[in-house]
């Protein structure tokens, strides 16, 4: 792994913690890098970037589709589909698109070949630039059911950009489209709030990123004067807090209008800098460490 | 004619299971005959899908009538496929819907859900 071709997962258990405040400024901090939301559900890092955007792809997912003229009513399609996305009703077998994993193995059983894979468009991703950022968004179609593979798609499109430093900004919470988001990540940083609600949503992804035996450390957004639970949870279990960001007016409001505040402001500038470079550390640190293993 | 209802115990004295694709048994009743036949619901421990299931079962023993307090997207568009009227239970056992079915009692359900989608009840 070249230093610049390094991958940082941004997560946390919940939406609204700082996710993309942190990913949009981390990857405006660096002097070259790759922003990629894997936030299908509600990508909003564009919002800040406002790229020009210079492609999209439309992704699609294959879905079965009987012919009802060849299938002679074996019914073997339906007993393999262990999704139930398949019913065998008055003779015929029926798809339900929703439920359907897009595995192919309907198509696969049918000995008389009457099923065959439709594509189904359930999303698109788009690439553009701002200032030293490329940006990648994705974006599932309302009433999808699954954002994973967007997310495939992009993380395998985001890899044309080389000699960039990426950084990933997740789905919230800790479910598949997360495990997708975090797979070739060299490093994670949770987001965390200085909360009890924070500190049970900072424990999900803290569980799923040592599940996956992830290097990771823990930003404390919001941080205020007082005690700090998520802070206390990250002293008492040993996990490295790498940054902390003030409960701030300034950062709200520019925060609030889409400004990019690392952009916008000396204070942070510095802040998401140093950040980043604590970041970096830790991973060269990581690897020497793994190298050893 | 064979009507179907969602339980949690294979037993007649017993109350209507909420749930109908997760139900642990499906009694099937003929009107007829008076019978009483339990089966086990294969589709409870279904990742996902289990209505779509669970209706597959009716369809598949020929049952013409389901008995339940509730029902999803996915089952009703199998279970209407298959020609399986669906009615809601009255609070109780099995037992006293099945009086309320043969008095004409029971109304046709008309509040389908969109799904529970691995987020239980």
């Amino acid at each position: 792994m070249k230093g610049k071709d390094m991958k940082i997962a941004v997560l946390s258990g919940k939406g609204g913690t700082g996710k993309t405040l942190v990913s949009v400024n981390l990857a405006s901090a660096a002097d070259n890098a790759v922003y990629v939301d894997c936030d299908v559900e509600e990508p909003d890092g564009h919002l800040f970037f406002k790229p020009k955007v210079v492609s999209n792809e439309q992704i699609t997912i294959k879905m079965p589709s009987v012919d009802d003229a060849l299938c002679n009513g074996c019914r073997k399609c339906v007993d393999f589909c262990k999704f139930n996305a398949l019913a065998f009703i008055k003779d015929r077998p029926c798809v339900f698109e929703d439920v359907c994993h897009s595995c192919g193995g309907c198509v696969l059983v049918c000995p008389e070949k009457a099923i065959t894979e439709t594509d189904r468009m359930i999303g698109e991703i788009k690439r553009g630039v701002s200032g030293s950022v490329t940006v990648y968004t994705g974006m599932l179609k309302p009433g999808e059911e699954s954002g994973v593979p967007i997310i495939k798609r992009i993380m395998q499109a985001s890899e044309a950009d080389e000699n960039a430093l990426k950084i990933i900004d997740c789905p919230p919470g800790s479910a598949c489209v997360v495990v997708e988001s975090i797979k070739d990540a060299d490093y994670c940083v949770l987001v965390a709030e200085p909360t009890v609600f924070g500190v049970h949503n900072l424990n999900m992804v803290y569980e799923l990123v040592r599940l996956f035996n992830k290097p990771f450390g823990v930003v404390l957004n919001k941080c205020l004067d007082g005690e700090n639970p998520a802070e206390k949870f990250c002293v008492e279990r040993d996990i490295p807090v790498i940054g902390r960001i003030p409960f701030d007016t300034e950062l709200g409001e520019l925060n609030s209008n889409a400004k990019i505040v690392v952009r916008e402001s000396e204070k942070y500038k510095d802040l998401f800098f140093a950040l980043l470079q604590t970041i970096m550390k830790e991973v060269r640190h990581e690897t020497v460490a793994d190298s050893k293993r | 004619m064979k009507i179907a209802m969602p339980m949690d115990e294979k037993e007649l004295k017993t109350n209507v299971c909420p749930s109908f694709g997760r139900a642990p048994y499906f009694l099937i009743y003929n009107t007829e005959t008076e019978e009483s036949l339990f089966l086990d619901n294969s589709a409870i421990a279904s990742q996902g899908g289990a209505g779509i299931k669970a209706a597959q079962t009716l369809a598949d023993n020929d049952v013409k009538a389901l008995l339940t307090p509730r029902c999803g997207q996915n089952a009703e568009e199998v279970l209407s496929k298959a020609e399986i009227s669906i009615f809601k239970t009255i609070p109780g056992t099995a037992q006293q819907n099945i009086e309320a079915f043969k008095a004409e009692q029971l109304s046709v359900l008309n509040d389908i859900h969109p799904g529970f989608h691995g987020h239980e009840r």
